[in-house]
């Protein structure tokens, strides 16, 4: 088979998602699946799961395993709502990238300097930073006119734009014509449902969501095309190869988990802004560094990746907020019933009868699910993303690659 | 070597002493940062952590962090990190709540019936991890992080609801809803009447929780198992350097495996303090012993007698804090600033010390070395 270009893969495999999308909604007898609503939901719920794989990618790529992303995105969310409260919006995500990369540099210390185990470190930092911030909330939060010891008042955000001309968005005063949305009225098969999604990701996007989105081709240019990126990888493949080149590890590694403190801040600054909540409230993180932990995992250490896990997981989370009667989430699980029989025919024709005989009990299990339930509990599309995660590392744990020195104490001149 | 001995006990005293000292430095900078009297605040807690009242609040505390730390420090022993404490627990008290008030068994028995069903929820959960590592070669980190959230925000979200009942109503308005109450024959009897033995009547209706003793059992038996016991043998080999134990006979996989067993059985024992003590699994029960049992392991060094201060210390910080929302000298969220300080600072210093002891065991080598003359050339 001829070699075809990664994009084009990988619009083909897209294709081929939505496809799978519309059948099932079909059936269902909803349209909620290729929703442009649900586009633009999933993108929401992407961002920050994005922007805390990414910066999970730093880290690991410079070999220090950073379990602390969900910490230091807890920091990033009271500092990015304070900042926006009493300076403005965009005042709120400096204070909220800082914060994070201040959490991050924490990190850094204790792993680099010290030689601190980096699990220990990271958990020893989700504890901490949810002390920090109830500590500033009571202090500070409480003092401000509709905050309290939990929640902050409303956080102004840094506003949407649309696309000109595909969107609808508007050029000067003149509002241009909305092309996606034309084609999404049609109601063609498939061409409208993509279209209709298209228009979701194009529609009154923040511009955090597109800073986050250009920061994707921006991060594998600087770690796979140019000397620093080069350098920050060696520390995380082979740290003493590095050495001998004469590269200062330590400040490498430094850079690398400093940056991901900050890119899981501004993370954080996102979900305390209109576009998800406008407001700050305890504990609303959730376990979105996790999450991101896990993008990472699942796009392999790679970029493109990180954001392909991004929007997988985002797109359960967005469905959900707007699947009230639970129809939504029964079609998905169709989906997720033909993404096994995927895997069990992908299996078999690598003789994995083991691999093949699970995902097909797996896909069966779901088929029957389906075919005997009318709506599912409302919990099982907040769990989804991880159980996907789960899914894919039983099956495909062997074929990802992480960095070889990833997590392993380092110390200069040792071996 | 008696002066190298001594040395090295106060090495391993030093470190969480000096983590506890930075703690409340860098605590007492923050308050008078904020304008708050750090004396005056410790000292507020100090008085009011003397009371007969709060050392009870204090040890029914203690009582699920300990526990929770020796889940974790199980799997610390042979370098597992059982991260999915958390998820482990609450199943397990759920489970074992809703089916301790289901099925009909007299008085003791119901007690057993519930312990074991617990453990055996916990162990079930967390072996899962286990076997998905050696099977699959998923780090166990990451499943039980995923693991974690299908529990808490999954099963647990959803059976709490589909098995609620009608719930006891508290003191005022305030009701907590949950599974069905178990009968006061099925929870383990509050141990006041011990206490008052020794001192005097316990007042403000606080109880002294049963869980304590079963705690200390845990405790016991982990300091048997590890130290004493060929298992243990093999656990602390398999910690210490796994290619040597897998040459010398210890089968690796089924180590994983029993370890993450092990801990999660221990875990399962986690929520069983809030049941006895509420007698229903609530609606909205106390989340994150996990997590804060990792931090109870690491502070207390995976030892059975040092995880009893570390929880102890973390205990105290948590219940003795509540008196300053009332006199005012501080804000209460303080010691959560001090306990993520004390971490930090402590897993630094141990890894400080070890690499102190390090120096000073290849410095006496290379003295007793020197004493030996070398052979001279014939």
């Amino acid at each position: 088979m001829a070699k075809i270009p990664a994009w084009l893969r990988w619009s083909l495999y897209a294709a081929v998602g939505v496809l799978v999308l519309t059948t099932v909604q079909g059936f269902d007898d909803t349209d909620s699946l290729t929703a442009a609503g649900s586009s633009q939901s999933m993108l929401r719920w992407a961002v920050p799961i994005l922007l805390a794989g990414l910066g999970g990618l730093f880290a690991e790529r410079a070999g220090v395993v950073n379990i602390g992303l969900e910490g230091m995105m807890i920091l990033g969310t009271w500092f990015g709502a304070w900042g926006a409260v009493v300076y403005g919006p965009w005042w709120g995500i400096v204070l909220a990238v800082l914060a994070g990369g201040m959490g991050g540099l924490l990190h850094a210390i204790a792993t680099v300097t010290f030689g601190v185990d980096h699990i220990i470190s990271g958990v020893a930092i989700n504890i901490l930073a949810p002390g920090i911030t109830r500590f500033l909330s009571s202090e500070i939060l409480t003092t401000l006119e509709g905050g309290s010891i939990t929640q902050s008042p409303r956080v102004p955000g840094v506003g949407t734009f649309t696309v000109p001309i595909f969107g609808g968005g508007n050029i000067g005063t003149w509002q241009s014509p909305d092309f996606f949305g034309w084609i999404a009225a049609r109601e063609w098969f498939l061409v409208s449902d993509i279209a209709s999604l298209a228009k979701g990701l194009m529609t009154r996007i923040s511009w955090v969501s597109l800073i986050a989105l250009l920061l994707v081709p921006f991060v594998a240019w600087l770690l796979w095309r140019t000397r620093f990126g080069l350098r920050l990888r060696i520390c995380g493949e082979r740290p003493q190869a590095g050495e001998a080149q004469g590269i200062n590890v330590y400040r490498y590694k430094y850079i690398g988990v400093v940056i991901s403190g900050a890119l899981s801040g501004l993370a954080g600054a996102f979900i305390v802004s209109p576009e998800l909540s406008g407001i700050y409230l305890e504990g609303q993180t959730t376990g979105r560094g996790f999450i991101g932990l896990a993008a990472l995992i699942f796009g392999n250490w790679r970029p493109l990746g990180v954001l392909g896990g991004a929007l997988l997981f985002g797109y359960p989370f967005g469905i959900g907020l707007r699947d009230l009667d639970g129809s939504a989430s029964h079609s998905l699980i169709l989906v997720n019933a033909i993404g096994l029989g995927a895997v069990a025919i992908w299996a078999a024709t690598r003789r994995k009868r083991g691999d093949a005989a699970l995902a097909l009990a797996l896909g069966l299990v779901a088929a029957g699910w389906y075919l005997l339930s009318d709506t599912l509990p409302d919990v099982w599309i907040n769990i989804l993303p991880f159980v996907i995660v789960l899914i894919v590392l039983i099956f495909f744990a062997q074929r990802l690659r992480m960095p070889a020195a990833d997590g392993l104490r380092y110390r200069r001149g040792e071996h | 070597m008696n002066f190298s001995l001594g040395r090295r006990i106060l090495l391993t005293l030093a470190a969480p002493v000096v983590a506890l000292v930075f703690s409340v430095a860098m605590s007492s900078i923050v308050l008078l940062i904020s304008g708050s009297n750090p004396v005056a605040a410790f000292g507020d807690m100090m008085s009011h952590a003397s009371r007969l009242e709060t050392m009870v609040d204090i040890l029914n505390r203690a009582t699920p962090l300990y526990i929770a730390g020796v889940a974790v420090a199980i799997g610390f022993r042979m370098n597992l990190f059982n991260i999915g404490v958390d998820g482990q627990y609450l199943l397990a008290a759920l489970v074992a709540a809703h089916l301790g008030a289901m099925v009909n068994l007299p008085g003791v028995l119901r007690i057993v019936w519930i312990l074991v069903v617990a453990m055996a929820v916990g162990a079930a959960y967390s072996g899962f991890a286990g076997v998905l590592k050696v099977t699959r070669g998923i780090n166990e980190v990451i499943s039980t992080i995923m693991l974690n959230a299908i529990a808490i925000s999954g099963i647990v979200a959803y059976l709490v609801r589909e098995w609620q009942a009608g719930g006891e109503i508290l003191s005022g308005s305030a009701s907590r809803v949950g599974t069905t109450p178990i009968p006061e024959s099925g929870l383990i009897p509050d141990l006041n009447s011990v206490l008052e033995f020794f001192t005097r009547e316990v007042g403000q209706g606080k109880e002294l929780t049963g869980m304590l003793v079963i705690a200390i059992l845990v405790g016991l038996g982990y300091h048997i198992l590890v130290n004493r016991t060929r298992f243990g043998f093999d656990l602390r080999a398999s910690g210490i350097n796994p290619f040597a134990a897998q040459v010398g006979g210890v089968p690796a996989k089924r180590m994983v495996v029993s370890a993450m067993v092990l801990s999660g059985a221990v875990a399962g024992l986690v929520g069983m303090a809030e049941i006895n003590q509420v007698g229903f699994f609530p609606a909205n029960p106390i989340r994150g012993l996990g997590f804060t049992g990792i931090a109870v392991a690491l502070l207390g060094r995976n030892h059975p007698a040092g995880i009893i201060l570390a929880a102890l210390i973390f205990a105290f910080l948590d219940i003795s804090s509540g008196v300053l929302q009332f006199t005012g000298a501080a804000s209460r969220e303080i010691v959560v600033i001090m306990q993520g300080v004390i971490i930090l600072a402590a897993v630094v210093a141990y890894e400080v010390a070890r690499r102190a002891r390090e120096r000073q065991e290849a410095r006496s080598a290379a003295e007793a070395l020197g004493d030996i003359k070398p052979l001279e050339a014939a």
